[in-house]
């Protein structure tokens, strides 16, 4: 990403320079003409460096769907855009045209005073008409087609929305498990989605768009990603202090992949082995405060943070916010509200030992 | 028949053209506030990651932003237009009710004064951080503003404010309806009415009708947060989703307006500079109207993503598609007029022409996320921001410094300077597409609005930067603006009477207009009597006594009164609310029989 970063600055140079420059000399119309004129293949410059060169992966766009549902507002809006890029050259461009056609002239008799065109104003009535429709009527299949109910077979989950994680509860495999989404390709997916406290709203963009996460209603939506990868999302209501930090992964894959996944997370958690570090860690946790807002299957039953069963088996914490390894965690564990903001974990404060023990056990837990 | 001169006559004033100046140098105090807090903003996602300001403080200004530049900037800088103008171009001597036109601007400065108080008062409600400053958005969606989420006094703040500056709204909104209706000059009809007095008229009837919307949802919050009601909270049947429909049910009428007004501006300056009636008056006047109407059908949109299932998503989608219909009629007829005129580049028609063509841009991209699909990927993005800064920056802003431009000489007698203005104009245009464009790519490429952070992985970051840059010129121009103003005072050029050739009746005026307006109220009798009938309305010598009302206390007095009883409930000190009712009813009563005449 620095690379990126580095590739582009020469375009906030260019930017500097060509539109600060001239805007010091104006002086007459005429050098209006010129400024525009000059400012012209900048912003065009600015459009296609935004496009092009600083092209990096873009984890979380919106424009190269993966899923079926992503395709089809992607589709929608391909058209809608097209339109709108028509009707901006046409509109901008009679408002261009008049600006440098009609310029007063020294000298030049009072221009007629035209009141109005009945015609005209007809014809610039139905024009937008037209494209309106041409707009509505594919919208309105879109809308009908992609809130359809899901058909049977689907593999259902519950999406849970809190301040500031996301849970997720397999009702048929029997797995809960937080921030990480792991789906399996070509096989519709049936979110239901629900909030524990405030709203939120789920978007994962390049598969499975964004719907509202409301406490006290339940929303839906239905899917099928069509390839296999690793999609970033996050909360897109803003919902508190953290908004910011409630991230998301979604890890679509293959059918044995997703059921070796499913398989890992119905078994029990990792049993340290007698006097190692991990099993002094299972004993700090179970023993300290963390048991009262945590599960661990069989050790211990919090309900207010993730279930971390088999929080190795993910790639982040906290909101998929930070990484999942051992300095993270201890940071996270003894720090977390100044690396999340709000957060109702408060500072666990460990001594080192203790911190030390219980994050090799969590790092444990695969 | 000289005008008073102190503190004291502005303070107990009731001439329109003195409150118009005060709502005007207030509103824009508060949008340089405004302005500062979106630097602030912009300094902290220059860069991933960034540390300019914690999530709190982060949340607390971009809450103040959206609150400050749409209730305490933009709204009253287009009342200062209504007053100073509106009464001019109809041939009045004033508003119907001048001293309910004080009480509106004494209500409006001491609620914004009350919610940016907030910025500074959390040792008094050892809030342990100096700000306690509104942080739940400038749409402040239930639950989370419920007290179980928001605690502390920010989120009262915000409501208690808003209810203040509502009553101000109501007041002027009726205040404008009558003074319309009511007092124009012999031969005024409705359709010789100027565009922007029209697009005063449906404003103001936009503000009395949408406005008891807000009040009755932020009422719902206020008892909810403060007496134990449940109308948001789910644990006793309440719903938060209740609040959006009331929400959004004032909200779309409110962006109307604040675009209205700047249509009406536009639709004055395109004329003048062209020299050429405005190209299909009726035409624009019923869009305006149809626009209004309209802006009640199309609340929905706002809550796409709600789940609210496919066919009201697919009502509300028609009836937004629909209001592009009677904007885009509006941008033709512009077009039009400027078509065969000798159009005269001077700053006001730069700023209404980058109006037409800012606003072309919001436009489209609002067509974009009206439909359902679309918008599911593109709300609560940046590239909503991006639609909303077109429209409102694009749209408002320039429209206003359109109107600033056009009508500072009938204001303050001198014209500001052409060659600052330009450098004004551009500075801005181009500051203002560096600073917004990126962010229609920004949004679709994956950043959320509302987040005080990013991560570098979502690669954004330089076009961050670049919409930062573009931010800063926006704020270099506005010092150009500044500058010219203080310079304008100082040295000036003398406007005359109608410097730019006008055809409406503000021009018939002396520059700055005297106490009284018109000596002899003008008989009108066509739509543009400066250019069809200058002698009719020609002013004369004035013929005896003209009866103008006195200054008066008692506004201020009863204006008082709101923000106190606000205070009173977010103190919890009950005597304070004796005290609050006692002054504001003291003030109504004095107002009430304040003799007609001293």
């Amino acid at each position: 990403m620095h690379l990126a970063v580095v590739d582009c600055e020469p375009t906030a140079c260019y930017l500097l320079g060509a539109f600060s420059r001239p805007t010091r000399t104006i002086a007459s119309v005429h050098r209006h003409y010129r400024l525009i004129q000059r400012c012209i293949p900048g912003l065009l410059l600015l459009a296609v460096v935004a496009l092009g060169a600083c092209a990096g992966p873009f984890p979380q766009t919106t424009l190269h769907p993966k899923s079926d549902l992503g395709f089809a507002i992607d589709h929608l809006f391909t058209g809608i855009f097209g339109w709108a890029v028509g009707v901006f050259v046409v509109v901008e461009g009679l408002l261009v045209y008049a600006l440098f056609r009609f310029r007063a002239k020294p000298g030049a008799a009072a221009p007629h005073p035209t009141h109005g065109h009945t015609a005209l104003e007809i014809a610039w009535t139905l024009a937008p008409v037209l494209i309106l429709v041409m707009v509505a009527v594919p919208t309105i299949r879109t809308i009908f087609a992609t809130q359809a109910p899901a058909p049977a077979g689907s593999l259902k989950i519950e999406v849970i929305g809190h301040q500031w994680w996301w849970e997720y509860r397999y009702p048929d495999q029997g797995v809960v498990t937080a921030n990480e989404l792991h789906l399996p390709v070509g096989r519709t997916i049936a979110l239901d989605l629900t909030s524990n406290d405030v709203i939120h709203s789920f978007w994962i963009p390049a598969i499975a768009a964004k719907r509202d996460v409301v406490p006290g209603h339940v929303n839906h939506i239905v899917f099928k990603a069509d390839t296999v990868g690793e999609y970033m999302g996050q909360c897109a209501e803003f919902c508190g202090d953290s908004h910011a930090n409630m991230r998301l992964r979604a890890f679509v894959e293959t059918d044995s992949a997703f059921n070796a996944w499913v398989a890992n997370q119905k078994q029990p958690p990792v049993e340290p082995q007698p006097n190692t570090l991990q099993a002094t860690g299972k004993n700090a946790f179970a023993h300290g405060a963390c048991i009262a807002c945590h599960t661990i299957q069989g050790v211990s039953a919090g309900m207010i943070g993730p279930n971390l069963t088999h929080l190795a088996s993910r790639t982040t914490i906290a909101g998929a916010t930070y990484p999942d390894d051992s300095l993270d965690l201890a940071l996270w564990v003894n720090h977390a509200p100044q690396r999340k903001p709000g957060s109702v974990m408060m500072d666990m404060n460990l001594q080192p030992a203790n911190l030390q023990a219980i994050v090799a056990y969590l790092m444990s837990l695969k | 028949m000289t005008e008073p001169t102190g503190l004291k006559s502005w303070i107990t004033t009731v001439d329109h053209k003195r409150i118009g100046k005060l709502y005007f140098w207030t509103a824009f105090c508060f949008f340089l506030v405004g302005g500062i807090e979106a630097l602030l903003i912009r300094s902290q996602l220059a860069q991933p990651n960034g540390h300019i300001v914690d999530a709190r403080t982060y949340n607390e200004l971009f809450t103040m932003h959206g609150t400050t530049m749409i209730f305490l900037a933009l709204m009253p800088l287009s009342v200062a237009f209504f007053n100073f103008i509106v009464p001019l171009q109809i041939g009045a001597r004033d508003v119907a009710f001048p001293r309910l036109n004080a009480f509106s601007y004494w209500v409006f400065l001491l609620g914004g004064i009350f919610m940016n108080v907030s910025w500074f008062v959390g040792p008094l409600f050892h809030a342990g951080r100096l700000s306690v400053a509104p942080n739940g958005g400038w749409f402040g969606y239930a639950n989370l503003t419920e007290r179980q989420y928001s605690i502390g006094p920010n989120i009262d703040f915000w409501l208690l404010g808003l209810q203040i500056l509502g009553v101000s709204s109501l007041a002027g909104g009726f205040n404008f309806v009558i003074t319309i209706l009511n007092l124009r000059a012999p031969g005024m009809k409705m359709m010789r009415l100027p565009v922007f007095t029209w697009m005063t008229l449906v404003t103001s009837f936009l503000l009395i009708t949408a406005f008891p919307v807000i009040t009755v949802a932020l009422a719902f919050l206020m008892f909810d947060r403060f007496f134990g009601t449940n109308f948001y909270q789910l644990s006793a049947g309440g719903d938060p989703v209740l609040w959006q429909h009331l929400f959004w049910i004032f909200g779309h009428p409110e962006v109307y307006i604040l675009i209205l007004p700047a249509m009406g501006v536009v639709s004055e300056v395109l004329p003048t500079f062209s020299r050429k009636p405005l190209f299909g008056y009726t035409v624009v006047v019923y869009s305006g109207i149809l626009i209004a109407f309209m802006g009640w059908g199309v609340w929905s949109h706002h809550m796409f993503s709600v789940g609210l299932g496919p066919i009201a998503d697919a009502v509300f989608s028609s009836t937004t598609m629909l209001i592009a219909i009677p904007t885009g009629v509006k941008i033709f007829n512009w077009i039009a007029t400027l078509w065969g005129g000798q159009i005269r580049f001077d700053t006001p028609l730069l700023f209404a022409v980058g109006f037409i063509a800012m606003f072309i841009i919001g436009g489209l991209s609002g067509v974009t996320h009206a439909s359902p699909p679309a918008d599911l990927q593109q709300t609560d993005t940046y590239y909503v921001v991006a639609h909303i800064h077109y429209v409102l920056f694009g749209g408002t802003v320039l429209g206003l410094f359109a109107g600033m431009y056009y009508w500072w000489p009938k204001m303050t007698g001198r014209l500001l300077s052409e060659t600052l203005g330009k450098i004004h104009f551009w500075g801005m245009l181009i500051g203002m597409n560096i600073a917004f464009f990126p962010m229609h790519f920004i949004g679709l490429l994956g950043m959320p609005r509302r987040v005080y952070t990013y991560s570098p992985e979502l690669g954004v970051s330089t076009m961050n930067l670049v919409s930062t840059i573009g931010a800063f010129l926006i704020a270099v121009s506005m010092l150009v603006f500044i500058w010219n103003v203080i310079r304008t005072r100082i040295k000036g050029k003398i406007a005359g009477d109608n410097p730019w050739q006008g055809a409406t009746l503000e021009w018939a005026t002396s520059s700055p207009p005297a106490v009284y307006n018109f000596a002899q109220i003008p008989t009108v009798h066509s739509r543009l009597p400066l250019w069809n009938e200058p002698e009719s309305v020609a002013q004369r010598a004035p013929s005896g006594h003209i009866h103008v009302p006195d200054g008066s206390w008692w506004p201020l007095v009863s204006a008082a009164g709101l923000p106190l009883l606000a205070t009173s409930l977010i103190s919890g000190q009950l005597w304070l609310a004796f005290v609050a009712a006692a002054v504001l009813l003291v003030g109504i009563f004095k107002w009430g029989f304040e003799p007609f005449e001293v």
